[in-house]
């Protein structure tokens, strides 16, 4: 027993409210159905030739095809991996293999996802080359040095993120594909945070892609990596025939077929639901400025994510911020260095030349409600507050 | 960026070891006891002080110098224009 028997022991109940879609969704409730039914369906492997193998690969030719119509590419384009960052990891070492003749230089904005610029330093460290293209303060990519950088002498392979998974800040992807379509350049294009918010077919002019089944609502350990017909890219690992070559390793059939019933049934509702997580993050937007004192609302308020918000408050600190909030049930991120493993600020921030410390990302979901983003707003100026107040900082 | 040598600072702030925020903290508590024009370098080893003290001085109107290594250490030279 932990309690002694007389103790009288008082819990204070808080409601949790999750906002960290962005590192990861709830699962949809469509996702555990067809995870649990494919538990008992679809666990055999599905390159071999008996029947148990046939039903097994029914479903993964059937997830593929659902997630080929979704993305508006064909089936045969399309492999799963065993993560969003596989499938990122891939594409970048993956096309500067296949493009190895053009040359060794991987072109990349300063702010994509840790895991193209680890891939990056990972082709570095192999003697390859890598430059970075700055943004604005808003995180927007300098449209003029990716042109420069993507057409000059030597570039295998260009790296944009649709939209900042930290900030939100959606990139000018059809005008950085058609640099590098004069360039010669393929793109690849790492869709994690805008798949399903937006559509494929919107971030026109790529050759490859990748995104994540849990940004979407489906299980961890899915990712996908879509490389368009044509396109030359070299397994920069050994040699393994599943998933066109792309993928190596039984494929986890049952979270392929959870990810792609979620994928469907989000996309169903993709306009109305972005529409409504819009509208929640301008008021959030508008709120915190004006309910707490000297605060810096981070990235661009109009071509941006529906449903993400990042801000900094100033003199706060981040991991303490964190804390205080997940006491009172609020589940969010940060890029301060206080909370990253590194000790460095976030890289995103960092190119922006915005403020790190007292860093806050909020990213909303189809659970989240309009009372939970009130509740959250109601609460959040109390927070700061209280912490200004302990660290002696209130009126500098 | 880096300092004009001829630009002494008036103080030095030394937050060396210290975790952001605390570097700003100190910059925002000390550069207003200061008069208007006075130069101050905030010696900080926190990489976030790289990125924080520029951006607290955009926030609060002040001038940003620029950063010149000082033993090793980076300092962050502030000038107060208002």
């Amino acid at each position: 027993m932990p309690y002694p028997r007389h103790a009288t022991v008082s819990f204070v109940v808080v409601t949790s409210v999750y906002l960290d879609s962005a590192t990861a969704a709830p699962l949809h409730p469509v996702a555990r159905q067809a995870l649990l039914a494919a538990l008992d369906d679809g666990w055999a492997d599905p390159a071999k030739l008996y029947s148990q193998a046939r039903r097994a690969r029914q479903l993964l030719d059937a997830a593929r095809a659902a997630t080929a119509e979704v993305l508006g590419v064909r089936p045969d384009e399309i492999s799963f991996t065993s993560s969003g960052t596989a499938a990122a990891h891939a594409a970048v070492l993956g096309g500067l293999a296949g493009h190895r003749r053009a040359g060794d230089t991987l072109v990349h904005s300063a702010i994509e996802h840790s895991a193209v610029l680890y891939a990056a330093q990972w082709h570095t460290a192999a003697g390859g080359r890598a430059v970075s293209v700055p943004v604005d303060r808003l995180g927007r990519l300098d449209l003029e040095a990716w042109s420069a950088a993507v057409s000059a002498p030597g570039v295998g392979l260009a790296s944009l993120i649709s939209a900042s998974h930290e900030v939100g800040t959606v990139q000018p992807v059809a005008a950085a594909a058609a640099a590098c379509a004069e360039a010669g350049v393929p793109l690849y294009v790492d869709a994690a945070q805008s798949i399903p918010h937006t559509p494929a077919q919107e971030l026109a002019g790529w050759s490859t892609l990748s995104a994540s089944a849990h940004k979407w609502g489906g299980p961890p350990g899915v990712g996908l990596l879509v490389v368009r017909k044509g396109t030359r890219w070299t397994p920069p690992y050994p040699h393994d025939e599943r998933e066109a070559g792309r993928a190596p390793g039984a494929p986890n059939l049952p979270a392929i077929v959870a990810a792609a019933a979620a994928l469907r049934a989000v996309a169903a509702d993709a306009a109305v639901e972005s529409a409504r997580l819009s509208a929640l993050v301008d008021r959030i937007r508008a709120a915190v400025p004006a309910t707490v004192p000297d605060v810096e609302m981070v990235g661009d308020p109009v071509a941006r994510l529906p449903h993400l918000v990042t801000f900094s408050c100033l003199y706060v600190d981040g991991e303490a911020l964190l804390h205080a909030l997940d006491r009172r049930g609020f589940a969010v991120s940060s890029g301060s260095s206080c909370t990253s493993s590194t000790l460095r600020p976030s890289h995103v921030l960092e190119a922006m030349g915005v403020l790190s410390h007292g860093n806050v990302r909020v990213s909303l979901h189809r659970d989240t409600t309009e009372a939970e983003v009130k509740r959250f707003l109601a609460e959040l100026p109390g927070v700061v507050a209280d912490l200004r107040a302990e660290a002696g900082v209130v009126g500098l | 960026m880096t300092v004009n040598d001829t630009e002494q600072p008036d103080e030095v702030l030394d937050c060396l070891g210290q975790r952001c925020p605390l570097p700003v903290i100190a910059l925002a508590r000390r550069l207003p006891q200061l008069p208007v024009g006075a130069v101050v370098r905030v010696l900080a080893d926190d990489p976030a002080a790289a990125v924080d003290i520029p951006a607290w001085c955009r926030m609060r109107g002040q001038e940003f110098l620029g950063v010149t290594t000082v033993d090793g250490s980076p300092g962050y030279t502030v000038r107060r224009t208002g």
